[in-house]
């Protein structure tokens, strides 16, 4: 779970460079860019929960 | 760069190691008694690593403000990626005096940013492996992370290519020393788990206090001096701020550390009816931390403002991280160094005033953490199959000084017996 949640990381990183390449209006851009955060959000989420399913793991 | 600008600025640098130290004595003073020595020796030999390393490599990687570098053509634009400055330190004594500084800057901000993963580990994280993730940084991720925002790489374009307000802005460090050093404390964190007995099966976590409160709150009193050299000397090398502009962006330095401070403060003694000690450090820290980006660009009100919200969001957050999601994280790096920075970053695009600023910022933001942050752990996990990140339960039962150097840091004290290991 912690890697799908890594894995998910830089789609949110190529969603914001893909808004300032393809959307010259700021308001898009600002729309895209804070998607792109979502998701990196989103990912880092899933990898603490991740890591949360393993408490005590290294014990 | 006139004479004059010169020796200030390199004043200042000799003075920005105090930072350094304050942060080796704060994460120190927040491990155990058991491991401090190991913990300052590791300080001291991550130093040394992070310097020869980007040294030999890292710095042609990281390059300068005005520097060559390696360049990508996307939709039109160019996308500095890369330096393609000598390796070795070639030709440094022959360079304009301008990118010397900053190369030196360089050399004090990889040390720190080095640190700060270091003190995430306390307690568990083998000398040999921190001074491997020391190498790992200095030979790349703090390589790349400068370029792109120092070396007048792509985030440091946004403003000339996208209109992005002056491009990414960070002088004093937010995301190259900072957010950069708490994504790999994080990461530490997460490759080397929970210290032995911190996380119980069931129940709370088990309350591990830092063994020495002197070490910790002198230790930011000497992060102070070293912080403010450190903001002034990247204002002037980064943002070229006149000299006029540079007693008020001291004052910020300290305004924000002491409004972060003053909040944290308050937040403990209303939730504990004390204040608690160590959480007001890293509140202080915090404060420090999130005037990086932005002391040079704001005014004091929004220094104060920008403190407030570090000072009460710094110790929130610790409670967050070890009570409800696991994090085992003793120097309190991830809260204080990734947090702080980034609403350093956040508020720098606030308050600077320029159209479009906000957006660099949060496009630099989501490089960070969208592309540092699993390329770090995908390299740490890679160099925890070489070199373990963790000592063994021994190691961990007996302290890492005796384990790891064969003696204490205070051989004539007696030292605890631990109660969770009953």
């Amino acid at each position: 779970m912690k890697y799908a949640g890594l894995l998910v990381m830089p789609a949110g990183f190529f969603l914001s460079i893909a808004a300032l390449v393809l959307f010259p209006a700021p308001a898009q851009r600002i729309a895209f860019v804070l998607c792109g955060l979502g998701v990196e959000a989103l990912g880092l989420v899933v990898a603490v929960r991740g890591h949360m399913e393993n408490r005590g793991g290294n014990q | 760069m006139t004479d004059a600008i010169f020796a200030l600025t390199l004043s200042l640098l000799v003075l920005a190691p105090l930072a350094i130290a304050g942060v080796a004595l704060i994460n120190t003073g927040l491990g155990r008694s058991r491991s401090a020595a190991q913990a300052l020796l590791g300080c001291l030999a991550i130093v040394a690593v992070s310097a020869i390393v980007f040294a030999l490599i890292g710095a042609g990687l990281a390059g300068v403000p005005g520097g060559t570098g390696h360049t990508l053509q996307l939709a039109g634009k160019p996308w500095n990626w890369i330096g393609s400055g000598p390796f070795f330190l070639n030709g440094l004594s022959t360079a304009p005096l301008e990118a010397q500084l900053a190369l030196l800057f360089e050399f004090m901000a990889v040390a720190l940013a080095a640190l700060v993963a270091w003190g995430s580990g306390a307690d568990r994280l083998r000398l040999s492996a921190g001074c491997a993730v020391a190498a790992v940084l200095s030979l790349l991720l703090f390589p790349l992370s400068a370029h792109w925002i120092w070396g007048g790489g792509w985030l440091a374009q946004l403003g000339v290519n996208f209109g992005l307000g002056a491009g990414f802005l960070d002088a004093g460090g937010a995301a190259t020393v900072h957010l950069l050093g708490g994504l790999c404390a994080l990461s530490v964190v997460w490759i080397a788990g929970a210290r032995k007995g911190k996380f119980p099966k069931e129940g709370l976590s088990t309350a591990m206090p830092g063994h020495n409160a002197v070490y910790i709150l002198f230790g930011c009193i000497l992060a102070l001096v070293g912080w403010m050299a450190w903001n002034l000397s990247g204002a002037i090398l980064f943002l070229h701020a006149p000299l006029a502009q540079l007693p008020v962006t001291a004052i910020n330095t300290l305004l924000c550390a002491s409004s972060a401070l003053a909040a944290t403060f308050t937040v403990t003694r209303v939730r504990f009816g004390k204040p608690d000690a160590s959480l007001c450090a890293n509140g202080w820290l915090a404060g420090l931390v999130s005037s990086s980006a932005s002391a040079a660009l704001v005014s004091a009100g929004a220094a104060i403002l920008i403190g407030i919200v570090a000072g009460i969001a710094t110790p929130l957050l610790v409670e967050l991280l070890e009570l409800a999601l696991s994090m085992d994280d003793p120097s309190g790096a991830i809260s204080v160094h990734a947090v702080g920075g980034l609403w350093g970053l956040i508020a720098a695009g606030i308050f600077a005033g320029q159209n479009g600023q906000l957006l660099a910022q949060l496009v630099g933001i989501a490089t960070l953490l969208g592309l540092i942050l699993p390329c770090t752990y995908l390299l740490f996990w890679m160099l925890d199959q070489v070199i373990p990140f963790r000592v063994d339960p021994d190691g961990e039962r007996i302290g890492m000084d005796l384990h790891e150097l064969g003696g204490g840091a205070y051989p004539e004290f007696v030292i605890h017996r631990d109660e969770s290991y009953r």
